[in-house]
């Protein structure tokens, strides 16, 4: 980690917890406005990620969970005429500080997208490649252990494991997408984020992923947009309320499924809207 | 409207609704028909017309790869050829070899006596068939003092003639080959001693006044060196602008102009490229003229266009869940580039580059402008020598006006055509191996 990240972590404001919750916060939004040229897409989001939990965004399409999402790992950046305002801070460092490199940042902040998006390179090398990359393996032994705990973390390994030199490309959607969990903490990030993991699979794939979910929220704090009530109501201990690029609300699993505080969240986990 | 009337009304439309499509569908067919013969009829037209062009060039240029040949009985005269008794290279390239075959010519028919009928007679044999026994010797030199059959080129005249291509009932004034020449040759042909041999001159040799000793070698050569200098030269710039334009460059009007530019690059007509080499290579820089480097500069700003547009499609063509993926990995958008992008892209890059090699290949008019025109025998033995290329070999035989030339340029054509089909084959094969479905 370079000087400029630790000494920003001293120097960067903290923020008190937004609840009651007990566990610690992993990463702080505060008045988060993201812009799409003119077009506003988020309005002044104020959300607490808390550490070790799977917190999912729920909410209509266009509604700016993903974008709200993106903005976490700044692959916003990336995107022409996108500009966000306010903060957002990774245990207390501001991440869109300027002494913030955002490749450093990137490998805190793993992402999983909706398509299954392997490398069209072999199993191997689509794992080796991250932490190759930040050097995190120096030797090929090295190498070899982590693809082989990245892929066993990933419930991947015993499928692959006589076939690591073939693509990627050639396994099937779930598996793809395993691969590309496995990719993902295989530079052990701190944190994961989840773009609809499973909006391409099949119910059995989804299963799977959704256990593997479960499993990962030992080590890792998850972060998924889901477009599925039930899935967020499964793996997810917290869940947000985006409508309209608001953040309506946002509490435990358990209360905004049965006892929402707003009108609109109601409306929308009974399926009136959306 | 309620959902009463809604029903109502479907019920009344559903029955004339269904008599209307039937009524129209005739009329639909019919143009779905007529569409697909139109299409039909644009197809082999297009193929019939690429069938007689074919046709006709293999038509003409086969006997090409022909050339006649006499069988002569030839004294090695050791005080014509190494009268001082030295047979080192210097020494050989002296003698008189024409002088051999013209004896070996007088005494296969003694019974021509006059001068012009002596003259007429040494015309039969190539103007180069010296040349064939100076090679000869300098293979095998204990030839020198023997008398050996051997083969010689027939002239471009009677290599026509053997070829029926010249009408022998003609009037003999109206005929290139008189009758006093066609009894020679009848004769040697009845004594076996004319034969159609494979033409092996017209893939070895450089250019020459004569048919009969011309060949399409140099041009070849010199077409390589040209492809190699303009390979080396267009593709890593065009690649180089395609990615940076495609990856790194922001979106403004200042790159909105750049593009707009290479676009209309690409359709500026060839020969101005021409004029620019000449005015900034040949005149401003002083590079030498007729090179195969200047002709390979000269094509490259011609193709570097398309390979820029080629290698921005390919680009394009690289889903961007590839690139989220690397960067959301954490790699730098260099990395991202150089790891995921342009191995995904090489092989669309690399079919435009080759589309655009073969482009380079049969372009004659810009290096006309430098020079590359010119006549030229020798072999080029590098980039700097004076060369030609092969369509310019083309344009040149074209021009001539013996008869032999007619089908040595129909076989230049051909072997031309086969470089182009076999370019174009490798840019299909390699986008066919390497194409990735996504």
């Amino acid at each position: 980690m370079s000087e400029a990240l630790e000494t920003t972590i001293e120097a960067g404001p903290r923020f008190p917890a937004g609840d009651t919750e007990d566990a610690p916060v992993k990463i702080t939004a505060r008045n988060v406005d993201v812009f799409y040229g003119d077009k506003q897409a988020l309005f002044g989001i104020d959300l607490d990620i808390r550490k070790q939990k799977v917190t999912s965004l729920i909410g209509p399409s266009g509604c700016g969970k993903s974008t709200f999402l993106r903005c976490i790992n700044r692959m916003n950046d990336v995107v022409d005429g996108c500009r966000v305002d306010g903060q957002i801070h990774l245990d207390g460092r501001d991440i869109y500080d300027r002494k913030i490199d955002v490749v450093q940042l990137r490998a805190l902040v793993g992402m999983v997208f909706q398509k299954p998006n392997p490398f069209p390179k072999s199993i191997y090398d689509n794992v080796a490649y991250g932490p190759r990359l930040h050097g995190l393996a120096a030797t090929r032994d090295e190498t070899d252990e982590i693809v082989e705990s990245s892929l066993m973390r990933a419930g991947l390994w015993a499928e692959v494991k006589d076939r690591l030199a073939e693509p990627g490309t050639g396994l099937s959607g779930g598996q793809q997408q395993r691969l590309c969990i496995a990719r993902a903490i295989a530079v052990s990030p701190e944190v994961i984020l989840m773009d609809e993991p499973c909006s391409a699979l099949d119910p059995i794939a989804t299963a799977r992923i959704e256990e593997l979910i479960d499993e990962l929220r030992r080590n890792f704090t998850i972060v998924i947009v889901t477009h599925s009530m039930q899935q967020a109501a499964r793996v997810s201990q917290r869940t947000a309320f985006f409508h309209l690029g608001n953040l309506v609300e946002v509490g435990d699993t358990e209360e905004i499924f049965t006892n929402p505080r707003e009108q609109r969240t109601q409306d929308y986990i009974t399926g009136r809207f959306g | 409207m309620t959902d009463m009337t809604l029903q109502r009304a479907a019920g009344e439309v559903r029955t004339d609704t269904a008599e209307r499509v039937a009524k129209g569908l005739k009329r639909r067919y019919a143009a779905e028909r007529r569409f697909r013969t139109y299409g039909l009829i644009a197809v082999c037209t297009a193929l019939s017309f690429l069938a007689i062009l074919l046709i006709s060039i293999v038509g003409k240029g086969y006997t090409a790869f022909q050339q006649t040949k006499m069988q002569l009985e030839v004294h090695f005269d050791e005080s014509i050829i190494a009268p001082n008794g030295t047979t080192d290279a210097a020494a050989l390239a002296k003698a008189d070899y024409n002088g051999i075959v013209k004896a070996s010519l007088r005494k296969t028919f003694p019974e021509v006596k006059s001068r012009r009928d002596k003259r007429a007679l040494y015309g039969i044999v190539s103007g180069g068939a010296g040349y064939e026994i100076y090679k000869m010797i300098l293979e095998d030199p204990s030839l020198i003092g023997q008398t050996k059959k051997v083969w010689l080129s027939a002239s471009a005249d009677i290599d026509v003639l053997i070829k029926g291509q010249i009408d022998r009932s003609s009037p003999e004034t109206e005929r290139r080959v008189k009758d006093n020449e066609i009894a020679w040759v009848d004769r040697l042909a009845a004594q076996g001693a004319i034969e159609k041999q494979f033409n092996t001159t017209l893939f070895t040799a450089g250019d020459s006044r004569d048919p009969e000793q011309a060949g399409i070698w140099g041009a070849v050569v010199g077409s390589f060196f040209t492809l190699i200098v303009t390979l080396a030269i267009s593709f890593p710039l065009g690649v180089m602008a395609a990615v940076y334009l495609e990856e790194f460059a922001p979106r403004n009007k200042l790159t909105d102009l750049i593009e707009v530019n290479i676009n209309n690059l690409a359709a500026v007509p060839s020969i101005v490229f021409g004029l620019l080499g000449l005015a900034v290579f040949l005149n401003f820089f002083g590079l030498p003229r007729s090179a195969p480097l200047v002709g390979g500069m000269v094509l490259s700003l011609m193709t570097l266009p398309t390979i820029i547009i080629a290698s921005r499609a390919a680009l394009k063509a690289v889903p961007p869940s590839i690139r989220e993926a690397a960067l959301g990995i954490g790699a730098s958008k260099m990395q991202m580039v150089t790891d995921h992008v342009l191995p995904s892209a090489m092989p669309g890059m690399l079919t435009g580059t080759i589309i655009g090699m073969a482009q380079a290949l049969g372009e004659t008019a810009p290096l006309l402008m430098i020079g590359m025109v010119a006549f030229i025998v020798d072999i080029p033995g590098g980039p700097l020598d004076p060369a030609t290329v092969l369509p310019v070999q083309v344009y040149l035989w074209a021009d001539s006006p013996e008869r032999a030339f007619v089908e040595r340029t129909s076989a230049a054509i051909m072997v031309l055509l086969g470089f182009l089909v076999c370019m174009n084959l490798i840019a299909i094969l390699l986008r066919k191996k390497f194409e990735r479905r996504w």
